[in-house]
């Protein structure tokens, strides 16, 4: 199930062009009871609370965004609950975990 | 033209599926997303590999379209019912796309796979075939394409609607942030475009809000009735959900998408370009 782009290779590299040193990568898992949740939508939204982008996450609950520094929100949606979590982001990678409830 | 003339709901789309002039098409970002489930009987559409042109930027021209129409098993009687991922952005697109070519019937379903998916809706990987048909488009309606010399003419005098999340508009990111950032083009936005996120214009299920809070947010955003609108954002399909929310949902009569968008804009040499400092 894969309503928005896949993160299916989250587990394996990162795209080519993209440098950890110079990029803002936001990524982790989104997890129910500690188990992985597969196909829900994980949307960033920004300091304002704006949609800045939506993922399905993987098999394995991974999802990833690309993003600037500074202060995010991540929200994620399933049939099996919501969660969300706050972030500072910097340069390089950012991890979250998201318990939905 | 009503709303329930050109969006359908999941449980209409649901009781309707497999009806005779009925035909339910997917149109995604991720291109694989069809195959691994889609609605029963759906045809799959790649944005991509089948609506562009595969050499120059451009759309592909009539007679291709009356080919790849044709070869999907889709009538030009029939009623197109179009729905994907990302909440619709590329079904959208595939909307505003057969409206430029003429077709008659097309609808949105109202929420598209997310809606779908979070209603535990089902989904199956088999591929129905469709038998092939004699489809006949008209010529592009440029009435709802805009051009980039009409864009750069628009500044100041029509509605020039950005519909990028706000760190687009202000130039801090070059693409969403489910997409790389390094891009060829300078960030910013057009001079005296609105900034009116597509996302406003939906629920968090991916369905549209209501004509009452529709009017509200482009009134409130300062977008001026009596005057032409032209709608963009990075390649032309989340400006296609805004087309689709102001003309075909508002009625709205002098609406374009302009399908360029930041990719051309954003690269063209000596336009006026602003930025948040």
């Amino acid at each position: 199930m894969c309503g928005a782009p896949s993160q299916d290779t989250l587990d394996q590299t990162l795209p080519v062009g993209v440098d950890p040193a110079t990029a803002t990568i936001l990524q982790g898992r989104v997890v129910r009871s500690g188990e992985p949740v597969p196909s829900a939508y994980v949307r960033l939204l920004d300091r304002s609370g704006d949609f800045t982008a939506e993922v399905v996450s993987s098999a394995t609950g991974a999802f990833r965004f690309y993003a600037a520094p500074g202060r995010w929100t991540i929200r994620a949606l399933s049939p099996a609950g919501a969660g969300e979590q706050s972030v500072d982001a910097g340069t390089g990678f950012t991890e979250t975990v998201i318990d939905l409830v | 033209m009503s709303r329930a003339d050109v969006l359908v709901s999941a449980d209409w789309a649901e009781q309707n599926l497999g009806q005779p002039g009925i035909v339910f098409v997917e149109v995604d970002e991720d291109v694989s997303a069809y195959d691994k489930g889609h609605l029963a009987g759906a045809v799959k559409l790649d944005w991509k590999a089948e609506l562009q042109d595969q050499v120059r930027r451009d759309f592909v021209g009539k007679e291709q379209f009356e080919r790849l129409l044709s070869s999907k098993g889709v009538s030009a009687d029939d009623t197109v019912v179009l729905y994907g991922g990302n909440n619709n952005w590329f079904a959208a697109y595939a909307y505003w796309y057969l409206k430029l070519y003429g077709h008659r019937d097309v609808r949105l379903l109202d929420g598209g796979r997310k809606k779908w998916e979070l209603d535990s809706r089902p989904l199956t990987e088999e591929v129905t075939p469709r038998p092939p048909t004699r489809y006949r488009a008209a010529e592009q309606d440029t009435s709802i394409r805009a051009f980039r010399d009409e864009v750069i003419a628009a500044i100041g005098t029509k509605n020039l609607i950005d519909v990028r999340s706000p760190d687009e508009f202000a130039g801090r990111l070059l693409a969403p942030a489910h997409l790389p950032q390094e891009q060829a083009q300078r960030a910013g936005h057009i001079p005296t475009a609105l900034n009116v996120p597509w996302a406003k214009a939906a629920n968090e299920d991916g369905t549209f809000k209501s004509d009452d809070e529709l009017r509200a947010l482009y009134a409130g955003a300062g977008l001026h009735e009596g005057k032409e609108t032209i709608a963009y954002c990075r390649i032309g399909e989340r400006s296609s959900h805004t087309w689709f929310a102001l003309h075909e949902l508002l009625g709205q009569q002098r609406v374009k998408n302009y399908d360029g968008s930041w990719t051309e804009y954003g690269s063209l040499v000596g336009v006026p370009i602003e930025k948040e400092v």
